[in-house]
C-alpha cells in the first residue's frame, strides 16, 4: 500500500467527486493555482480530504488541509504521510 | 397592514410537465404524470405508482460544483427559482440584497440524500459520512441554497406543516412583504422517491396499492383507497402588489387571504379544523362564499377525509355551491410541494378561464360536490380557493383573486 | 391589531444539567458544565466524542407507553416542555377560543436520531439498499416529516389556530418564537405555545459535524470541552434540549395578572447568501438583524445591558458574531458583557435559540448575567466583556440574543421590560 504515490491525476479525480467543477473543470495546469481559485472552498477540501483519507488509509491532520492551498502543497502533504516509515 | 402582495413569476417542476408551460399543457388536456416507480425497483413494496416529475437533467441547470452537495429536491428547487424569477423579469443581481428574501416550506428534507449517507454509516461507518450531510438533507437547505445563489439578504425562512407547509410558506412570504420586504421567493419541492422515503411514507398506511394509474388516486370517489405520492412543486416569485406595478411587471394575481387551523385532539368532540381555516382565509380576503369561483381541493383519498373536507366545502359554499377541482389526480400528493403548485394552477386558471380537470374520478353523490371531472370546465373565474392538509391535523387555505385588468 | 405587543408569560427549560427552570438556572449561575463522554452510543469510531447529554426520563414527566413509543426523543421534550410551561403561565387554554391558540416549534433536524436508528433496522445494519418495509415503525412518517411535533403539542394543549414547525437550522429556536409573536402582533393569535426543540446526539449527527470538522476533538477534558471566545477552543459541543414558552398579548396578559418575564420586543432574521456552512468574518448580516431587531423594539444599542451571544466555540463563529457586534452595537458592545450558555449546555442546533431566551429571560428575572464557562484565556479577536467563568449580579432590564445556523440565517431577538417608556409604537 505504502508505495502507491497520490498523483495530481488521483486529486483531480477525487476532487471532481468530491466537490464537481464548474465550467473550465480541472483542465490545464492546476498545480500551483489556489484551490481558492479553482473555486473550492473549505468544505469542498474537507470533503475530498476525508475522501483521500478513506482511500488511502492515511490520516491528515486538521491543519493539512487549512494550510495547504494548492495542489502541489496537497499531494507533497498526502504523499508525505504515504511514504514508508522506515 | 394590508399591502397586496402579487405573484409575477412562476416555476413549475411536477410529474407531469416539467415547466409552467408543459404542466400547464398537460394539466387542461388531463394528462397524468403517475406511473410506476422508476427510480428504483419498488415491486416489491406495497405501493409501486408514483408521479416523478420527468426529463430534468440536473447538469442543465446547475453547475458541477452544487451537484455533490445537493438532494434532487434542492436541484428541483434551484431550477425552479430560477424559471420563477426569469418568469417575472427579475434580475437580482440588479437589486439590493437585502430587499429579497427566500420563504420555503418542506417536508422531509432531502431525504434520498439522507438515505446513501445513513447507509454509508450503517454499512462502512462514520468516516464514510459525507461533508454534506451537514446540510444537504435538513430541512432549510432549500432556502438558504436559494438564497446564496441569488444573493438574497432579506428576511428568509422555512415552514413544516406536511401537506399544509407550502402555503404557509406563501403566507409567510407576503407577511414578509407587507413588513417591507419588496420581493420573496416562495413555494416548495419535496422529492422523496427513494426506497427509504417510500417505506417511511408506506407506514403511514395511507399510500394507494392499486397497480394502475386510472384506479390509483381517486378522491371523493367512492373507490377512494389511498393517495399516490409524487415529488416536485412549484416555486413563486411574489411582491409588493405597488412595486409590482411600478416596474410594470406581469401579474399573475394576488394572494388575497390566508387561513390556518389545527385539527384538535381526536375524541374530544370539536369539529375538525379546515371549515374554519377556509372561514378565515375568505375573512382575510374580504370575500363572501358566493365570490369564490372555484375551489382546488386537498383531495386525500380517504374515505373519512375526503367526507371532511367535502362537508367543509358544503358548510362554507353550500352543497354542490361551488365548482371543485383536484388537479392533483394528475401529479400524486406532493408534500409541501402541492400547495405551491395549485396555487399555481389556480393563477393560471384565472388568466385561462378554465377550470382543470380532476381525472379517473366518479364523484361520490353523497359527498354532494361540483366536482369539475371529464375535462377543463371554461367558467369566469375571479378568485380561487386552494386548500391543504397536513398530516397531523393542519389546515391551510388560501385565496388568490385575479389580478385587476 | 397595530401596537399589539407579545410578552412571555409562562416557560419550561429542558437543558442538559437543568432539567426544569430552577435547576438550568442554578447550572448557569454556577458555571457549571453539563458536557460529558457520550453515552448514549459508542463514540470510539468518532472524532468528537463529546456531547452535552440530558438525562431525561419521558416517564417521570407523564409520558406514556404509547406517547413515548410514537414520539422521537424531541418530540417528547416538546410536550412535555409545552405543558409545563403553560403550567407555569397560570393561563387556562380551556376558557380561551381554540381557535385563538396557535404552536410554533423550532427544530434544526427534527427525528434524525429516530431516522438514525429506524433506518438501522430497515436496511438491516446498512444492507439492503432496497430496505424492508415489514421492519418500518409505525410512526415513520412522523419521524420523516418534523411537523409531528407541531401536532403533539398542538393536542398536548388544546390549540387548534395555527401552527406548525420553523426549521431555519440553527436559528430555528428564535425563528420559531419570532414567528409566533408575529402572528400574535398581527392578530392571527393571542396566545402562541411556541419553543424549540432538538435531540440530535446520534450517529449521523456526530458523524457529519465530524467530516466538517465543526465539533471539538477535545476528548481528554469533557467538561471543559465547550470553550467559546478562549484561544483554545476548536469546535463546538453538540447537545440536545428543549425549551417552550406562553406568549400572550400582553394587555391580556396584564389584565389577568399573569407574570410577565419580558416583553418580546424585536425580532429580525437575515440571510447573509455566501455559504451553506462559511461565514464571513465582518458579520455584516447578524448585525444587520440585530439593527432591524432594535429598531422593532425602538431600542437603542446603548440600552442593551446584556447580550447572548451564538457563541459556539468554533474560530469562525467567534470572530464573526464578535464583528457584527461591534457592527451594530458601536462602543456600546465593548461596555456590555457578552456570554455564551453553550459553555454549559453545549449546542443544541435547533433547540439552542429558545434556551437561550430562556436564559435571557430569567437573567432579567433576578438580574444576574450568565458566565461564559471554560474561558480562561480570550481569543485576541475576541476583545469584548464574555463574562469569564463566573455569574455577574448586574441590573438586567434589556436583553439581546443572536444566532447563526448553517444556510447563512442569522437572527436576533431583544427582550425587554414591559413597563419601559415605549418612545415609540413598535
Amino acid at each position: 500500500m505504502n508505495a502507491t504515490e497520490f498523483t495530481l491525476s488521483d486529486l483531480k479525480r477525487i476532487l471532481l467527486e468530491s466537490a464537481g467543477a464548474d465550467g473550465a473543470g480541472l483542465d490545464g495546469d492546476i498545480l500551483d493555482s489556489r484551490f481558492e481559485e479553482l473555486g473550492y472552498e473549505s468544505l469542498a477540501l474537507l470533503e475530498t480530504g476525508s475522501r483521500i483519507e478513506r482511500e488511502y488509509g492515511i490520516v491528515l491532520d486538521d491543519s493539512v488541509l487549512g494550510e495547504a492551498d494548492t495542489p502541489r502543497a496537497l499531494l507533497r502533504a498526502v504523499n508525505s504521510r504515504l511514504a514508508p516509515a522506515a | 397592514m394590508s399591502t397586496p402582495v402579487v405573484v409575477t413569476g412562476l416555476g413549475v417542476a411536477a410529474p407531469n410537465g416539467l415547466g409552467t408551460r408543459a404542466f400547464w399543457e398537460a394539466t387542461l388536456a388531463g394528462r397524468g404524470g403517475i406511473g410506476p416507480v422508476s427510480r428504483f425497483d419498488a415491486t416489491g413494496y406495497p405501493a409501486r405508482l408514483a408521479g416523478e416529475v420527468p426529463g430534468f437533467v440536473a447538469e442543465d441547470h446547475l453547475s458541477g460544483r452544487l451537484l455533490p452537495q445537493t438532494d434532487r429536491m434542492t436541484r428541483l428547487a434551484l431550477a425552479a427559482a430560477d424559471w420563477a424569477l426569469a418568469d417575472a423579469g427579475v434580475d437580482p443581481a440588479e437589486r439590493p440584497p437585502s430587499d429579497m428574501g427566500v420563504v420555503t416550506a418542506s417536508a422531509s428534507g432531502g431525504f434520498e440524500f439522507g438515505q446513501r449517507e445513513l447507509r454509508n454509516l450503517w454499512s462502512k461507518g462514520g468516516r464514510h459520512v459525507s461533508a454534506y450531510q451537514s446540510f444537504a438533507w435538513f430541512y432549510a437547505v432549500n432556502s438558504g441554497q436559494v438564497s446564496i445563489r441569488h444573493g438574497m439578504k432579506g428576511p428568509s425562512g422555512v415552514l413544516v406543516a406536511d401537506q399544509a407547509g407550502g402555503l404557509d410558506a406563501v403566507a409567510q412570504a407576503r407577511r414578509l412583504i407587507r413588513k417591507g420586504t419588496p420581493l420573496i421567493v416562495s413555494g416548495a419541492v419535496d422529492a422523496s422517491l427513494c426506497p427509504w422515503g417510500w417505506v417511511a411514507q408506506s407506514a403511514s398506511g395511507r399510500l394507494s396499492t392499486a397497480g394502475v394509474p386510472e384506479r390509483a388516486y381517486l378522491p371523493f370517489d367512492a373507490r377512494a383507497q389511498g393517495h399516490v405520492p409524487g415529488e416536485g412543486g412549484a416555486m413563486l416569485v411574489l411582491e409588493d402588489a405597488g412595486a409590482a406595478r411600478r416596474r410594470g411587471a406581469t401579474v399573475y394575481g394576488e394572494i388575497a387571504g390566508y387561513g390556518a387551523t389545527t385539527d384538535p385532539r381526536p375524541g374530544g368532540g370539536r369539529p375538525p379544523g379546515l371549515r374554519k381555516a377556509i372561514e378565515l382565509a375568505l375573512a382575510d380576503a374580504g370575500l363572501v362564499p358566493a365570490e369564490v369561483d372555484v375551489v382546488l381541493a386537498d383531495a386525500a383519498a380517504d374515505p373519512g377525509l375526503d367526507r371532511a373536507e367535502a362537508e367543509a366545502i358544503a358548510a362554507v359554499f353550500g352543497p354542490r355551491g361551488v365548482p371543485v377541482t383536484a388537479p392533483k389526480t394528475m401529479t400524486g400528493r406532493l408534500c409541501s410541494g402541492a400547495g405551491p403548485l395549485d396555487l399555481g394552477t389556480a393563477l393560471l386558471a384565472l388568466g385561462e378561464q378554465l377550470i382543470p380537470p380532476t381525472v379517473h374520478v366518479e364523484a361520490d353523490p353523497a359527498l354532494a360536490l361540483d366536482l369539475v371531472t371529464g375535462g377543463p370546465r371554461p367558467a369566469r373565474l375571479r378568485t380561487a380557493l386552494v386548500l391543504a392538509r397536513g398530516h397531523g391535523g393542519f389546515n391551510s387555505a388560501m385565496a388568490v383573486r385575479a389580478a385587476a385588468p | 391589531m397595530s401596537g399589539r405587543r407579545v410578552a412571555l408569560t409562562g416557560m419550561e427549560v429542558l437543558a442538559p444539567g437543568g432539567v426544569g427552570v430552577k435547576e438550568f438556572w442554578q447550572l448557569l449561575t454556577d458555571g457549571r458544565t453539563a458536557t460529558r463522554g457520550i453515552t448514549f452510543f459508542d463514540p470510539a469510531p468518532f472524532r468528537s466524542r463529546v456531547a452535552a447529554e440530558m438525562d431525561f426520563d419521558p416517564r417521570e414527566h407523564g409520558l406514556g407507553p404509547q406517547e413515548i413509543r410514537r414520539m422521537d426523543r424531541a418530540a417528547q421534550f416538546a410536550v412535555v416542555a409545552a405543558r409545563g410551561a403553560v403550567a407555569d403561565s397560570g393561563l387556562d387554554l380551556g376558557r380561551l377560543d381554540p381557535y385563538r391558540v396557535g404552536v410554533s416549534i423550532g427544530t434544526a433536524v427534527g427525528a434524525t436520531t429516530s431516522l438514525d436508528r429506524e433506518y438501522g433496522v430497515v436496511s438491516d445494519g446498512g444492507r439492503l439498499e432496497l430496505v424492508d418495509h415489514a421492519y418500518a415503525v409505525p410512526h415513520l412518517y412522523d419521524c420523516m416529516v418534523p411537523s409531528s411535533f407541531a401536532a403533539e403539542v398542538a393536542r398536548a394543549v388544546g390549540a387548534e389556530g395555527t401552527s406548525g414547525v420553523v426549521s431555519t437550522g440553527c436559528t430555528s429556536g428564535i425563528d420559531a418564537v419570532g414567528h409566533a409573536v408575529e402572528l400574535i402582533r398581527e392578530g392571527t393569535a393571542d396566545v402562541m405555545v411556541a419553543g424549540s426543540t432538538d435531540a440530535p446526539i446520534s450517529p449521523i449527527t456526530v458523524a457529519c459535524f465530524d467530516a466538517i470538522k465543526a465539533t471539538t476533538p477535545r476528548t481528554d477534558d469533557p467538561a471543559g470541552a465547550s470553550r467559546p471566545f478562549d484561544l483554545s477552543r476548536n469546535g463546538f459541543v453538540l447537545g440536545e434540549g428543549c425549551a417552550v414558552f406562553v406568549l400572550e398579548e400582553l394587555d391580556g396578559a396584564l389584565r389577568r395578572g399573569a407574570h410577565v418575564y419580558a416583553e418580546i420586543a424585536g425580532y429580525a432574521t437575515r440571510s447573509n447568501a455566501y455559504h451553506m456552512t462559511g461565514l464571513r468574518p465582518d458579520g455584516a448580516e447578524m448585525a444587520q438583524a440585530v439593527t432591524a431587531a432594535l429598531d422593532e423594539a425602538a431600542i437603542d444599542p446603548e440600552e442593551i445591558d446584556y447580550v447572548n451571544a451564538h457563541g459556539s466555540g468554533t474560530r469562525q463563529n467567534d470572530r464573526h458574531e464578535t464583528a457584527a457586534f461591534k457592527r451594530s452595537l458601536g462602543e456600546h458592545a465593548y461596555r456590555t458583557p457578552v456570554s455564551s450558555i453553550k459553555s454549559m449546555v453545549g449546542h443544541s442546533l435547533g433547540a439552542i435559540g429558545s434556551i437561550e431566551i430562556a436564559a435571557c429571560a430569567l437573567a432579567m428575572e433576578h438580574h444576574v448575567v450568565p458566565p461564559t464557562a471554560n474561558l480562561h484565556t480570550a481569543d485576541p479577536e475576541c476583545d469584548l466583556d464574555y463574562v469569564p467563568l463566573t455569574a455577574r449580579d448586574r441590573r438586567t432590564d434589556t436583553v439581546l440574543t443572536v444566532g447563526s445556523g448553517f444556510g447563512g440565517f442569522q437572527s436576533a431577538m431583544v427582550l425587554a421590560r414591559p413597563d419601559r417608556p415605549v418612545r415609540r409604537a413598535a
